[in-house]
């Protein structure tokens, strides 16, 4: 069976086609893991036309509820075939500051990109993320802010992160504020600036370890 | 001062560098505050302003520690009447705390600690002399972050005309009460967590700018709600919808535009000034420019900016309508949003508001209004809109002309819609 008819659907959002091409692929026999290969094609399209601004947001993730729709049926038979998402990424807003849109934003993209994304909402203190990331073993944590003030918290949550020993994971920063220079001040592998470029981002954190989006 | 008489003050906002609030850093924070607050003030005596409102919008710790926030207020306080014997100049002094109510995720709205101190730092500061009580609120925000993200614009009005406008009117009868204990005025709020975060979004080409024009239409019943309550303006300054309200109640209101390029990017530089009473800055760090730290430049633009404006007015009703006519003509071809908050527009929305039975109504009324005005001028070639978003204006009105009539309709929907685990029911009687 094509699986393409199956990407074409996630990348239109198309919730219905999406599950019953999932149902119909698995009926097929085809492969777990190939058609979850189809639906991260899909929503790779879409991020890379996201990126170059020929998509809002909106159509997003109405790619995304479709990507949902297929996971649904899939799961099941990933977990029997002991196929999990290769990459967990923890997420959060650091301690004080409560804006969580673009922290959102850049959970849905990781979520596409077929991480396995904890989401530790806003106004997160350090300890909560190094619990967290001792709990979860996740390669990569996202840290965001959006005011001046609450800049100074990723610092903390870093040296904390660092303090617990846990400094194997890649630290990403990302918010309105945030640089680059201010990434390689306070110990961050990385400044993602903006949700578009997070996949990348962490796809390269996780991947080579070295080009020149690394702080 | 007479705020709303025809003379546009300058409205100064600040705020610190990057650094922590807390209690080891309040020396520094204190400092930094004093600083910028002397800086400010020398520069507005030098250019003569005809008088002045210093805004104080608190972070966080200090509404959540309201000594914090009153040792801060009360500097500020303290070097405004310096500045007044010393140099005679007048000023207002606008309290702003934080919605801290969102601390909390679901948050409380109506009770607990957080609530408490909001409001102990509003009446404090009232009795203290703050003459101006503002806040930017957040009821509603819980829904409208993702229906802004979805755009769903039936999310939207429910998150701004359901929740918005009951949480407005059990906060703002609270801050009316303080205002008039204290004899002193309840001045506005604004739907800055709700319409600029689309405004911003839409700047960032995440959403589509005709549905961010569409949302601060809509905004403008949540933010009305103050005004039914007491409140007298001016409006605060980030409420780009104030436009709206000024044509519906005919208070005073702040406006921010070009000089607020300091805190955000956004399409209304220009028209935003066409009907303002004090003209903001919106927010500046205190970092260090070559012309001196920048809230003294902040000062300076601004007291130059109304000059500009005063002396128009000044000039009698033609050189006036021919600033005004600039002002608008200069921005509302290039972006929806600056369409809809040209004073023209401005009316019709206010007119569709105030004919419709109820609030829900209202919100879809002026969103409906708004997108006509977009399509109307789109049509006629007046208004640039980008090809990906033509699509939207289709999309936005099959979704407004959908929603029920009927507003018990609507809810019930819309509780099955909406993600019921970010609020509590109970604070917005929902339940």
């Amino acid at each position: 069976m094509e699986l393409t008819q199956l990407t074409e659907a996630i990348k239109t959002g198309n919730r219905k086609a999406a599950g019953l091409l999932t149902q119909e692929a698995i009926d097929a026999g085809v492969e777990p893991k190939a058609i979850l290969n189809s639906l991260i094609e899909g929503m790779d399209d879409i991020g890379a036309r996201f990126q170059k601004n020929e998509v809002f947001v909106p159509e997003m993730l109405i790619a995304a509820r479709a990507m949902k729709e297929s996971m649904v049926i899939l799961e099941p038979l990933l977990v029997a075939a002991g196929i999990r998402p290769e990459f967990t990424a923890l997420i959060g807003t650091v301690q004080g500051d409560l804006h969580d849109i673009g922290k959102n934003l850049v959970a849905m993209m990781w979520k596409g990109a077929n991480f396995n994304v904890i989401d530790l909402g806003t106004n997160v203190p350090p300890e909560r993320f190094v619990a967290a990331a001792r709990e979860h073993n996740p390669q990569i944590i996202g840290l965001s802010a959006l005011l001046t003030t609450t800049m100074p918290s990723m610092k903390s949550t870093i040296d904390e992160l660092k303090a617990a020993g846990l400094s194997n994971a890649k630290i990403v920063i990302g918010g309105a504020p945030i640089t680059q220079a201010f990434a390689n001040q306070i110990g961050a592998d990385a400044f993602a600036p903006d949700a578009a470029s997070a996949v990348e981002v962490a796809r390269k954190l996780v991947g080579s370890q070295s080009t020149a989006v690394l702080a | 001062m007479v705020l709303g008489g025809g003379l546009v003050y300058p409205e100064l906002n600040f705020t610190l560098p990057t650094m922590f609030v807390n209690g080891s850093t309040m020396p520094d924070v204190a400092a930094q505050y004093r600083e910028m607050i002397t800086g400010a003030l020398k520069r507005a005596s030098e250019l003569e302003v005809p008088g002045l409102v210093v805004e104080f919008e608190t972070l966080p710790p200090m509404t959540e520690n309201p000594d914090w926030g009153m040792e801060i207020a009360q500097i500020l306080l303290d070097e405004l009447h310096e500045a007044s014997v010393k140099h005679g100049l007048k000023s207002v002094f606008r309290m702003t705390p934080n919605d801290t109510r969102e601390m909390v995720r679901p948050p409380v709205m109506r009770s607990g600690e957080l609530w408490d101190n909001m409001i102990e730092l509003f009446d404090r500061s009232a009795a203290a002399g703050a003459e101006l009580l503002s806040i930017e609120s957040v009821g509603g925000k819980e829904v409208n972050d993702e229906a802004l993200q979805s755009c769903d614009i039936g999310q939207v009005i429910f998150a701004l005309s359901v929740m918005g406008v009951r949480d407005m009117r059990f906060l703002w009868t609270h801050i009316a009460e303080i205002a008039e204990r204290n004899h002193v005025h309840a001045a506005g709020d604004t739907a800055c967590g709700f319409a600029n975060t689309a405004m911003v979004l839409a700047e960032q080409k995440l959403i589509p700018r005709v549905f961010a024009a569409v949302v601060r239409s809509v905004s403008a019943v949540r933010s009305l709600v103050a005004y039914e309550c007491g409140a007298v303006g001016p409006g605060k300054d980030c409420g780009y919808e104030n436009v709206i309200l000024k044509a519906i109640t005919g208070f005073p209101m702040a406006m921010e535009g070009k000089t607020a390029a300091c805190a955000h990017l956004s399409p209304v530089g220009n028209v935003a000034a066409a009907a303002c009473d004090t003209w903001s800055n919106e927010s500046v760090q205190n970092v260090k420019l070559l012309g001196g730290m920048a809230p003294t430049c902040y000062m300076e633009q601004l007291a130059y900016d109304v000059r500009l404006f005063n002396e128009a007015n000044a000039d009698g009703p033609e050189a006036a309508a021919m600033l005004k006519k600039w002002l608008v003509r200069s921005d509302i071809g290039l972006d929806p949003q600056a369409l809809i908050l040209a004073p023209a527009s401005a009316v019709k929305i206010a007119e569709s508001i105030v004919s419709a039975p109820n609030h829900y109504r209202a919100a879809v009324a002026a969103g409906m209004t708004a997108l006509n005005l977009i399509t109307d001028a789109y049509n006629d070639g007046s208004l640039k809109v980008a090809p990906r978003e033509v699509c939207w204006l289709d999309t936005i009105k099959e979704a407004l002309e959908e929603l029920p009539e009927d507003e018990s309709t609507f809810i019930a929907s819309m509780m099955d819609a909406v993600n019921t685990t970010t609020f509590r029911p109970q604070d917005y009687d929902l339940t």
